[in-house]
């Protein structure tokens, strides 16, 4: 760290990356002082396009439904029914999943396409690299959980059913009811928020890594280390490939943990 | 010998989640190979299981970063 220190302090010298890789400056210099400081960003660029993307995908993939349906509307529906179909109603019955898929459709498609940034040239780093929206994400999935379990049992039958697991005897509730009061209350939409961002700052650390390293290699006035820079590359062009299962599949888990905790929110003590 | 003792507390965090994913995969290819008609019953819990011992590793990674 002191190393990296020192070069940024003589050069303009990018790597190794580290924290400073996730400041991203502001569009409009002139407003760096004032009140509107950090909202023309890349990272705030990319929430705004994916909210553009979805919202006019879906208004346009629906615009004259038909029985038999058009490409884009296959696409749209394809889309929504595989949320539908193998998470909520497979997580939930028919009645209740169909009353959670649109949000848990909506969590996994608005997660997708926020990931994606992460590989398209330009923007290149996805906004939940930034600790604020998986956060968010988990506290609405929490208030959505608890919600719908109090609603469901009361709040103290709902902690009850919660915290003591059944079947366990009683001298060992001290114990247990604590950890389980922790890891089902407090610690679920903590761990949903730091899977989703971890998975995204390591992936765009990752990049960063053996592209600027690549950039780097190139830089060095010994021809040997600069055909080393091939590699570099080549491991780059690997691990976006590689980012693209990682982006759909913290997708996939964030809305599939989701669903579960609804559903052991709404089940009944057994 | 410079460094920061964060990445060396990475280093040990991620013996854990690696045994823990193979074992999981291990499972997985077990199971396909006796009965492959049950790979897509169980490909969701693979994936689900994969994520949750994945995550471990990862925390360390971030925090060794987040706590420099």
């Amino acid at each position: 760290m002191t190393d990296s220190a020192n070069v940024m302090a003589e050069g303009d010298s990018h790597f190794p990356p580290g924290i400073h890789s996730f400041d991203f400056a502001d569009w409009f210099s002139g407003l760096s002082g004032t009140a509107l400081a950090h909202m023309f960003t890349t990272i705030t660029l990319g929430v705004w396009l994916t909210v553009a993307v979805l919202i006019v995908f879906f208004l346009w993939a629906n615009r004259k439904p038909q029985i038999v349906p058009t490409k884009r509307q296959w696409l749209a529906e394809s889309a929504y029914g595989f949320i539908r179909n193998t998470v909520a109603i497979d997580l939930m019955g028919k009645k209740t999943g169909v009353r959670f898929a649109p949000y848990l459709a909506t969590l996994f498609l608005f997660i997708v396409v926020m990931n994606f940034w992460a590989v398209v040239p330009g923007i290149q780093v996805s906004p939940n690299a930034h600790i604020a929206f998986p956060l968010m994400l988990g506290v609405m999935s929490w208030v959505i959980y608890m919600f719908v379990g109090i609603k469901q049992h009361g709040f103290v039958k709902y902690m009850k059913i919660t915290c003591v697991p059944p079947g366990a005897p009683w001298f060992i509730y001290p114990l247990l009811i604590p950890i389980e009061f922790l890891q089902n209350i407090i610690l679920r939409p903590v761990t949903l928020a730091l899977r989703l961002f971890a998975n995204m700052f390591a992936g765009h650390l990752i990049l960063l890594v053996f592209i600027l390293g690549g950039f780097e290699l190139l830089n060095s006035g010994n021809v040997l280390i600069q055909g080393l820079s091939v590699f570099s590359f080549a491991m780059g062009i690997g691990m976006t490939f590689f980012e693209l299962i990682v982006i759909l599949l913290q997708a996939y888990v964030f809305t599939l943990l989701t669903g579960m905790y609804i559903q052991g929110s709404l089940a009944d003590e057994h | 010998m410079e460094g920061t003792l964060n990445v060396v507390g990475y280093g040990l965090a991620a013996i854990g989640p690696g045994i823990g994913v193979a074992l999981i995969f291990a499972a997985w290819i077990t199971a396909t190979a006796r009965q492959p008609e049950s790979a897509g019953i169980t490909r969701p819990m693979l994936f689900m299981g994969f994520a949750l011992v994945e995550v471990l590793a990862l925390f360390g990674l971030v925090l060794a970063f987040a706590l420099s």
